[in-house]
Order: structure tokens, then C-alpha cells, then sequence
């Protein structure tokens, strides 16, 4: 129950975080190439992505063990999760400049209008920029679904969790318009880093043959040393930079 | 050739996946996953204690090479 609900927030989190960068392409896209290419390109994205989960994870299931597979798995969430959580504690503490996507949107709608329209119907290049900035983004969020969703062997579960994020942002972008700077981007990112390095510990573990105790006990408490060591350091790095009277990046 | 174009580029793009700009990573969970995997044989609790620990040792490591990069 513990790792069903965890595996459910930590797709939803990891998906709903991609999915608000990829969403930032694609307004830019919108507003300066038309909407009909921006949409058309996102929807062909979103469908090579729910094509590659399902070619991918039945294959998967079938041919590979699951212990080899929960110990190269656990290996991805944890390298994926520690690069996560290294730049949301970096950002968190003033050391990097947190996420911009205002500036990124800005940047986007700049460089779209300098690119010459190829007649009156359907826009290539408004179409192509969706479709790679929905594609890209949503890689992550395949690798995350294949990883966890195999792993816990709910992978239907992980893929409607994927899902449900991108309508929510989709309907939130549609809502708050331009303002995406306004989503707290690296607190998500911080959480689900915290728990993509709790699954790959779990699950790297269990594939390297560690029994841990409490069996899916154990999630709930990796989560927490994990947690609390993160906020340490964050309070920490942010104490330090102060001391050393550096600014916070920008 | 057209292959082997395809081939550069997914090998390149699982590079920039897992080893990107932080190789210190990859390489410490390959390391914490071996050291992992042996200990678990010989000592089940101590490796109990000592994988969690380690990668919280891996993160600060991480974490002090990103500072000293700027």
C-alpha cells in the first residue's frame, strides 16, 4: 500500500515537472506560430511516448528477471534521482539560479518570431518545436514510468499517474496562461528527487540482495533519513553562503 | 551508415542521460551498487546500514563538486 501510493505521487511528481518545461515550448509555440501546429505537434509527441511504454514495458516483464531488472533499475532511479536532488539543493541554498521559465517562455517567443512562416496552412516549425519539447521532456518521464512502474510491477498504475499529470498541467497552463513561473518548480523537483533516490535504494538494494526490514516498511523510512538530510544540507549551504557573504544566484 | 548515425546518437543521448555533467554520480551508485552486492552476502545488516549511508555520503560528495565548479 505504502509503495503503491509512493510510486503513484513520485510519477505524478517527476511527470507533472517535465511536463510544466515541456508545457512552456509549447505555448511558446502557440502564441507565436498558431495553436492548430503547437497542439498537433504535443499530441503525435505524447502518442510516440505512450507507444514507446507500451512496446517497451511488456518486453521488459517478459524477457527480463526481475531481480536484474530491479537492480538496473534501482541503478537508473538512484543516478536520476541524485542528479535531481543535487540541483534542487543547489538551488534551493542561493548556489544556482533557480529555473526561470518566464525567461525561458521570453527567450522561446524571441527566437519563433525570427523564423519565417512556409505558407498559410499547417506551421513545420511551430509543429516541430512541440513536438521536440514535449518528446524530450517526456523521455524522462518514459524512463521514470518504465523504471518504477516495472519495478513495483504497476505499471498500469505508473503510466494513468503519467497521464493524469499531463492533463493537470495541460489544464493548469490553459488556466494561469503565461505565468509558469508562478509553479514551485524546484520544491517538486526536490520531492520527487527525494523519492526516485528512495525507490532506487529500495530496489537497487533488493536487486543486489539486501533484505531490508519491514519489507515496503522500509520506503517510508529511507524517505525520511533522505528528507532530513536534504533540508541539513540545504540549511547548511544556505547558512555558509551567507557567511561568506556570496549573493544568491540569479 | 545511416545506422551507425542512429546508433552515435542513442548512445550519445544515454550518455548525456546517466553520465551528463555529473560522472561522479554514475560512477558512485555503480560503486555503491557492487559494494552493495558483495556485502550483502557476507554481512546482510551491515550492508543494511552502510548502502543508505553511502549514497548519502555520494549526494554531499556530489554536492561539494558542484560548489568547487561554480
Amino acid at each position: 500500500m505504502t509503495g503503491t501510493v509512493l510510486v503513484a505521487l513520485a510519477v505524478f511528481g517527476a511527470s507533472a515537472v517535465e511536463m510544466v518545461e515541456a508545457l512552456t515550448i509549447v505555448m511558446a509555440s502557440g502564441f507565436t506560430r498558431g495553436w492548430r501546429s503547437a497542439l498537433e505537434g504535443s499530441a503525435v509527441a505524447v502518442l510516440c511516448l505512450a507507444v514507446l511504454v507500451a512496446a517497451l514495458g511488456p518486453a521488459l516483464i517478459h524477457y527480463v528477471p526481475l531481480n536484474v531488472l530491479r537492480l538496473v533499475v534501482g541503478s537508473l532511479l538512484l543516478v536520476l534521482g541524485l542528479q535531481w536532488l543535487r540541483k534542487a539543493v543547489l538551488r534551493a541554498s542561493g548556489y544556482k539560479a533557480k529555473h526561470d521559465e518566464d525567461a525561458i517562455y521570453r527567450r522561446e517567443v524571441d527566437r519563433l518570431k525570427g523564423v519565417s512562416r512556409s505558407g498559410s496552412g499547417r506551421d513545420a516549425t511551430g509543429f516541430v518545436i512541440s513536438f521536440k519539447g514535449v518528446f524530450l521532456e517526456g523521455m524522462e518521464v518514459v524512463m521514470i514510468v518504465l523504471t518504477l512502474g516495472l519495478s513495483s510491477g504497476q505499471l498500469g498504475l505508473a503510466t494513468v499517474s503519467a497521464g493524469a499529470a499531463v492533463l493537470v498541467v495541460g489544464a493548469v497552463g490553459v488556466v494561469v496562461a503565461r505565468q509558469l513561473s508562478e509553479v514551485p518548480e524546484n520544491a517538486m523537483k526536490m520531492g520527487v528527487g527525494l523519492m526516485l533516490v528512495t525507490f532506487g535504494t529500495f530496489w537497487g538494494g533488493e536487486g543486489a540482495g539486501l533484505r531490508w526490514p519491514g519489507a515496503d516498511l522500509a520506503l517510508p523510512g529511507l524517505l525520511v533519513l533522505y528528507g532530513v538530510t536534504t533540508w541539513a544540507l540545504v540549511s547548511l549551504l544556505t547558512r555558509s553562503r551567507r557567511q561568506l557573504g556570496i549573493a544568491e544566484a540569479a | 551508415m545511416r545506422l551507425g548515425r542512429w546508433l552515435r546518437v542513442f548512445g550519445r543521448f544515454w550518455w548525456e542521460f546517466i553520465v551528463g555533467d555529473t560522472p561522479e554520480v554514475a560512477a558512485g551508485v555503480a560503486l555503491i551498487v557492487l559494494a552493495g552486492w558483495l556485502l550483502a552476502r557476507t554481512a546482510q545488516t551491515a550492508a543494511v546500514v552502510a548502502v543508505p549511508l553511502a549514497i548519502i555520503a555520494l549526494l554531499v560528495a556530489s554536492l561539494l563538486r558542484g560548489l568547487r565548479a561554480g
